[in-house]
């Protein structure tokens, strides 16, 4: 009983520090590969300047999509910019800008300082659309295909890698 | 007289528990609700940007007709099982729903082998 008693023991103590070994190790931190290849969910994005919406089928059009989720007082944002102006001239991908709970007048100087990258803006006044997108903070970029399904999704500024691997993916 | 009597109160009464069924309360699923962006915080807790969004969403899916179970299940296909406090039971985490069993099951009968061999 007490050699049964002592294995006990020593296996409860092997599990245990196999559970803190294995739950330290791992990586907690958000990960968007389970996004990969799945569809893009149902929305409903006002336009910026009118009282339209749009809708997945106007993504349907391009052969790539960018979503990139913005707003003037976002500075990561600025800094992504200039990625976000050299991606426009791609003749494969179209950028779709979502401002994100943002005024629409400084949207507005935003696009006028810097440039403007999209081919077609929507809005998102009180964030409640990007949660279907999974957004969690901006700036963050789903580049899609033809057929709606995410092919990456970018969290935080897009770097030159960023831009690098974009532009391999549409070519 | 007295059958009719019952049968109003009877209807009132299921009545009142089929609304009481309906009601979901927002509170105790922010509660379950991880913010993101937070250091161990719940949705509850927080007053973060993300969290205040994620309130207004609840509410708009709760109006929608939504169940708790499903609400869940919106969030933890949009954010991952991580955004979820108490994860449902599948493969991957089983063992942390049975194990506690397991060990309460092998704890009895060790104490109850310790307590006969002592008599």
């Amino acid at each position: 009983m007490q050699k049964a008693t002592k294995v006990l023991i020593i296996l409860f103590l092997i599990f245990v520090i196999s559970i803190f070994y294995i739950s330290l190790n791992r990586d907690t931190s958000y990960n968007t590969s389970s996004l990969i290849n799945k569809e893009l969910p149902e929305f409903e994005i006002s336009f910026f300047n009118e009282k339209k919406f749009y809708k997945n089928n106007d993504l349907k059009k391009n052969n790539y999509t960018l979503i990139n989720f913005w707003a003037s007082w976002c500075a990561p944002c600025r800094t992504e910019h200039p990625i976000l102006m050299k991606l426009s001239q791609e003749k494969n991908l179209k950028i779709f800008g979502v401002n994100f709970k943002d005024k629409k007048i400084h949207a507005d100087q935003f696009l006028k300082e810097l440039g403007n990258p999209y081919a077609f803006i929507g809005k998102d006044i009180n964030g409640k659309q990007s949660v279907r997108f999974g957004i969690y903070g901006i700036p963050e970029s789903i580049l899609i295909n033809k057929n709606l399904l995410i092919m990456k999704k970018f969290v935080g500024p897009l770097s030159s890698d960023d831009l690098s691997q974009i532009v391999e993916i549409i070519n | 007289m007295k059958f009719k009597l019952f049968l109003i109160l009877f209807v009132l009464y299921s009545q009142s528990i089929f609304s009481e069924e309906k009601k979901i309360d927002p509170n105790s699923i922010h509660k379950n609700l991880r913010c993101l962006v937070c250091q161990g915080q719940t949705i509850s807790d927080s007053n973060s940007d993300f969290a205040q969004t994620i309130k207004l969403v609840v509410k708009d899916l709760i109006n929608e007709g939504k169940t708790e179970e499903e609400i869940y299940s919106f969030m933890s296909d949009k954010y991952g099982e991580w955004i979820v406090f108490k994860p449902e039971l599948n493969m991957h985490n089983s063992l942390l729903w049975i194990l506690p069993y397991i060990a309460l099951i092998f704890g009895g009968f060790f104490i109850f082998g310790l307590i006969k061999k002592r008599q």
